[in-house]
């Protein structure tokens, strides 16, 4: 292993520590989505709940979340921001062993994960249910990681900072910030906590650093990756600087006022509420500013995505990104809300974000990435690829369109009142109308989770020493 | 909120407010043509194009933050200032049930004039029950009102609290709290053996005949102020008819002794925060009826 390792070792660049966070990016992925199918399919047929507790949908629910955001959304952009760093202020991390801290820090994060939460053991706080002392160890890791990254950006050989750093360090920051506020408690025993913060507050800062989980780590932490491997993968220069400018500066700006429109029609006061939704809305032009420059960046390339399946998935991206980001400021709206709220709308926006965004950003700079760290001149086969572009692709429409399908049902059939005044349905009704629904959602997630395999099929042929790749296939072309 | 948070609020969000107009026009463009100009910077080989902001963005950028700012006077938002229009949300909600009142409220007082005997057998009022059942109480008694294990069933005619309909009504407004003590720790596990003896030899079932004599003197003795000297209950105290082979926790020897030895506890919540009165009257009705 040390004579691969060092046979691949880049003079410059640590390459170690890019190459552990994507492998891993892979492996926690399937594992992710895996348990996503999983409890997709709890949804849909309830027996396959069974007897043992930590099998159950309300364990394993947050271990999917936790799984999809942390591990495989985490290592997908600690392994392209320590790339795109050194690569674009052109020197090596400041410390390898920060970096070998960092990645060892993170995957025992992961694990205490795994173990606790299928335990039960939660603050149950979404999207932060780990427990204290994990909590602590976030911290810690994190901390070292902002002082690799940043330390980087100080010792830098360019003048200035390239924009992919600009969003990269915008999360580092942020996600700090919020991990921190959100998760103070005071701990009554080894795994359990309270929340320092009582009622409409902890529901607040709850949604305070929910929404922003979403807008730093999983929309600016993947503008930055997007500003690197879309500019690299088309060959073309990046579309406007100026737009780099606006979008970035009023979106973090912007995003850190959202969380509000988490509780509309609750305890939250009505100037809360309204100033959360009017943030929102304004949130979609520096939203799209991000899915404009990565789209106009392609002028002059666009040849290239009949023949590039990595490029498609950068692209195919960018437009799942643009419609979920114009999809949350309607939903943001208060009398869409009053529908939208509380049904499968919510889960299936979610996940044209998650599904569409996230991973077939982080999957298209995966493919970019794996044959510079394994020393291959590219993956292993280009039509697994285009392959799993399709799969992915189709996956995420059939997830997105049939929650929206019975979210819209769901919020329509909540509100149908009789002649009479009483209401038309009841609520286990809107249940059972959900259930083709829920099948549709587990196939889409299905082909979804099959895709990654290929991918991680494919990772594994290109890491190998003694497998040439296949050559680049003429099929690919007219597919 | 004091007035340092309002003002907090209200200078924090226009600082916010300001920032973005100022970064929005500060970096805009006199010539809109798309060029080739870069910026000159280069990283890693990816230059960056000095084109302007596009200009249907520009203009839907500066709509939303003008139409913010008409939301922001017209709506709370700003601290402690109400917007113009007044909004509330419990206003709004106040507003909805009011209209909603008016509309059915000829209906439903016509409804409230009547007798829940008059009105449990109308078609209309077992239709409206029917789905304020479905979507208030069918969780735990079922969408068939048989109930389920430590749940009523409401169709047999057998009632902890009594079935008339005042009685029905009360349980539905205020709510029930069935309670029976643990009775391991007193009467021992003999006691228990023997108690459950003789609870079976009251509904007819096989038991050991000198386990029934001493079950039976446990039962007159620590029993019988609750559930009566001939086991058949007290609907003023909730307390179950024991003869009746009706069982709310289940009736095999395992579960009664298990009633005994370990107590039981019930809760039927209270309706009359949630459910209006002429509501209750109509559930009441329905409940009443689905025993006639």
């Amino acid at each position: 292993m040390s004579e691969l390792n060092s046979a691949l070792e880049h003079p410059t660049y640590n390459y170690k520590v890019v190459r552990q966070f994507a492998v891993m990016t892979v492996v926690w992925g399937v594992i992710g989505m895996l348990v996503g199918v999983l409890i997709a399919a709890q949804l849909a047929w309830p027996e396959l709940n069974p007897g043992v507790p930590w099998l159950h949908f309300g364990r394993l629910r947050p271990l999917h979340t936790n799984a999809v955001i942390f591990a495989f959304g985490g290592c997908a952009l600690f392994a392209t921001s320590y790339y795109i760093v050194q690569r674009t202020c052109q020197v090596r991390l400041i410390s390898d062993k920060l970096a070998a801290i960092h990645f060892w820090g993170w995957q025992l994060v992961i694990v205490g994960a795994v173990i606790t939460l299928p335990m039960g053991l939660t603050s149950s706080k979404e999207y932060a249910e780990l427990e204290w002392p994990i909590d602590i160890l976030i911290t810690v890791v994190w901390v070292i990681y902002a002082i690799v990254f940043f330390g980087t950006i100080a010792k830098r050989k360019t003048s200035h900072i390239y924009v992919a750093n600009w969003f990269m360090g915008s999360f580092i920051l942020a996600v700090a910030m919020l991990h921190i506020i959100n998760s103070l408690a005071i701990p009554v025993g080894m795994f359990k906590s309270y929340s320092i913060y009582a009622g409409t507050v902890d529901a607040m800062v709850q949604w305070w650093y929910g929404h922003n989980a979403v807008g730093f780590f999983l929309t600016a932490g993947f503008l930055g990756m997007m500003y690197y491997f879309v500019p690299k993968q088309a060959g073309r220069p990046v579309y406007s600087y100026r737009l780099s400018i606006v979008h970035f500066w009023s979106l973090v700006a912007v995003y850190i006022w959202a969380g509000p429109h988490h509780l509309h029609y609750t305890a939250l006061p009505d100037w809360a509420q309204s100033l959360g939704m009017a943030m929102s809305l304004i949130l979609l032009a520096p939203s799209w500013g991000g899915m404009i420059n990565g789209m106009m960046t392609l002028s002059g390339a666009w040849d290239k995505l009949r023949t590039d399946p990595i490029l498609r998935f950068l692209v195919v991206s960018l437009s799942f990104y643009g419609m979920s980001t114009f999809e949350g400021p309607m939903m943001a709206i208060k009398t869409v809300n009053a529908l939208s709220h509380y049904t499968d709308w919510t889960i299936g926006h979610v996940h044209s974000g998650a599904l569409g965004w996230v991973a077939m950003i982080s999957i298209g700079s995966l493919y970019h990435l794996f044959p510079i760290l394994f020393g291959k001149e590219r993956m292993y086969s280009i039509s697994l690829i285009n392959a799993h572009f399709w799969m992915a692709t189709i996956g995420t429409v059939l997830y997105i369109v049939a929650l929206w399908v019975n979210g819209i049902m769901q919020g329509l059939m909540w509100r149908a009142y009789n002649q009479d005044g009483t209401l038309t349905y009841t609520f286990v009704e809107s249940v059972a109308a959900s259930y083709p629904g829920y099948v549709v959602r587990v196939i889409g997630g299905g082909i979804f989770f099959c895709g990654m395999l290929l991918m991680a099929y494919n990772v594994y042929m290109t890491s190998r020493k003694d497998v040439e790749p296949q050559p680049a296939p003429a099929a690919a072309s007219a597919a | 909120m004091t007035s340092f948070w309002s003002m907090w609020i209200i200078v924090l969000t226009t600082i916010s407010f300001v920032g973005i107009i100022w970064v929005l026009f500060a970096n805009r463009k006199r010539e809109q043509q798309s060029t080739d100009e870069t910026t000159g910077h280069e990283y890693d080989g990816i230059q960056e194009l000095d084109n302007p902001l596009p200009a249907w963005w520009f203009y839907m950028f500066v709509i939303t933050i003008v139409w913010a700012i008409g939301y922001l006077i017209l709506y709370p938002g700003m601290g402690n200032f109400p917007g113009v229009l007044g909004w509330t949300q419990i206003g709004q909600h106040d507003r909805e049930v009011a209209a909603s009142d008016a509309k059915y409220r000829d209906m439903r007082d016509r409804y409230m004039a009547l007798s829940i005997e008059e009105i449990a057998t109308d078609p209309a009022v077992r239709k409206m029950g029917m789905r304020m059942f479905g979507n208030n109480c069918a969780q735990c008694h079922g969408a068939d009102a048989k109930g389920s294990y430590g749940f009523p069933n409401l169709t047999d005619g057998d009632w902890l609290y009594g079935g008339s309909p005042d009685e029905i009504k009360a349980s539905i407004t205020n709510g029930r709290q069935g309670t029976m003590p643990a009775w391991g720790d007193i009467i021992g596990d003999q006691g228990v053996t023997d108690v459950t003896a003789y609870v079976l030899s009251v509904n007819g079932r096989e038991a050991e005949p000198a386990q029934v004599t001493a079950g039976e003197k446990v039962f007159q003795t620590y029993c019988m102020a609750c559930h009566g000297a001939d086991a058949t209950g007290n609907p003023a105290m909730g307390a179950p008819n024991l003869a009746n082979g009706i069982w709310l926790y289940g009736g095999n020897v395992e579960q009664i002794s298990h009633s005994v030895r370990a107590g039981r506890t019930g809760v039927m919540p209270a309706h009359n925060n949630t459910l209006s009165e002429d509501k209750i009257h109509i559930l009441t009705a329905y409940v009443y009826g689905l025993n006639q």
